[in-house]
């Protein structure tokens, strides 16, 4: 990480007779603190302040869409942490799946129900305050136990890790290429074909169940949504009682609900 | 304002436990990361996905806080997995960890979507998505 700041590849002399400033800028570099700086822990920084503080964001905020978009900035930074702690595969999963999946999703539930009323809806200052205490005890206590452990406070040695693409996807098909780490038992290590399979199937039945609920209906009634939008005015009543007629049960409107009818059911 | 008062309170309860750290006395600049700074991050975004589910009336605001505790858990996940953040000695979680990581943000998908379809379901019944009002099956 540090072979970035490399600055041997300039040679400082040839400058000199050009721009003096920055030769003596370059030359007294190395004195500098920026010399020990690592840049690991610099970008760790970074992206940990964004997630953290998105995140907060997160429930500071109350228009339901700039939490959707402060949503966006944390699993971004989240991404980036993957990165720098080695899993570059899982971070490209994040940033594809979550960023650019799940919020896409989400920001299509936002815009579909933002209603004027419905996008910031405040909860109360004493709710606020519960939530407050009870969050800053959660997190002193998770801090707690995170800081009780030895083997978790050590400076990181910094093993670069080797790429995880390739022993992921083998290990998902049930073979492990990996190098096991020091301790495993003897007789090899479980391959992740079973949760694998169940997985893919899991999420094919919730798509296809996904679909199902959120699929357009027919009504006898007018949706709730659409009668708070338009009160209808009385001459229309007369000329949208056979559309509401044509329902394949035939039955006629006026139930004190709403209730649907065919679609399956 | 609210986050402030939840950073607030926060920094204020945990500065004594802080301050007894001597991890907290290197300066963070040139010293290398190691575990538990990935789980401080992962123990935040975790309270603050725990603290929205319990504070957003909005039904989206809720599926918001789930993904941010999913996230704080993948955050822990990743970091036990890496060996480059591994101390001196200790153990390491290997490949494993980045598995069950992938598993989670696939099954965080699958939820969204499902929860996504009820939340509409629930706005095109109800023409709100306020669940202090989803009270229909109260005794």
């Amino acid at each position: 990480m540090t072979g970035m700041l490399d600055m041997d590849i300039i040679d400082i002399s040839t400058l000199t007779h050009v721009v003096p400033p920055l030769a003596t800028t370059l030359a007294a570099l190395p004195a500098l603190p920026i010399a020990g700086i690592n840049w690991h822990s610099v970008l760790f920084l970074l992206f940990a302040g964004l997630a953290c503080g998105f995140a907060i964001a997160v429930v500071a905020a109350d228009n339901v869409v700039r939490m959707a978009l402060y949503l966006v900035f944390s699993l971004g930074a989240t991404a980036g942490l993957f990165f720098l702690a080695g899993a570059e595969f899982i971070g490209a999963m994040q940033l594809m799946i979550y960023v650019g999946g799940t919020l896409v999703l989400l920001v299509f539930g936002v815009m579909l129900t933002a209603q004027a009323p419905l996008v910031s809806i405040k909860p109360s200052s004493s709710d606020r305050t519960l939530t407050a205490v009870a969050g800053a005890s959660l997190l002193s206590l998770l801090l707690t136990a995170a800081f009780s452990v030895d083997a978790w406070r050590g400076p990181g040695v910094g093993v670069v890790p080797a790429p995880s693409a390739t022993p992921l996807g083998m290990a998902l098909v049930g073979v492990r290429v990996d190098e096991p780490p020091a301790g495993t038992p003897v007789g090899g290590r479980v391959g992740y074909m079973l949760p694998f399979e169940i997985v893919s199937v899991h999420l094919l039945v919730v798509l296809v169940g996904a679909a199902y609920l959120a699929r357009a209906k027919r009504r006898r009634t007018p949706r709730p949504i659409d009668a708070l939008a338009s009160a209808m005015p009385v001459e229309t009543v007369a000329t949208a009682a056979p559309v509401a007629t044509m329902a394949p049960t035939g039955r006629s409107a006026g139930g004190a609900k709403s209730a649907l009818v065919g679609g399956g059911r | 304002m609210m986050g402030l008062v939840l950073a607030t309170a926060s920094v204020a309860s945990l500065a004594p436990c802080l301050a007894t750290i001597p991890l907290f006395a290197v300066n963070p600049f040139t010293e290398p990361v190691g575990v538990v700074h990935y789980l401080i991050v992962g123990a935040v975004l975790f309270t603050a996905g725990i603290a929205c589910m319990t504070l957003k009336r909005n039904a989206l605001g809720i599926l918001m806080g789930i993904e941010l505790v999913l996230n704080g858990a993948n955050i822990n996940f990743v970091a036990f997995a890496s060996p480059y953040l591994r101390a001196e000695g200790a153990p390491t979680l290997g490949l494993d960890g980045q598995v069950v990581a992938l598993f989670v943000i696939l099954l965080a998908a699958a939820e969204a979507a499902v929860a996504l379809a009820i939340t509409l379901n629930f706005y095109n019944n109800h023409a709100t998505v306020d669940v202090d009002r989803a009270d229909d099956l109260k005794g």
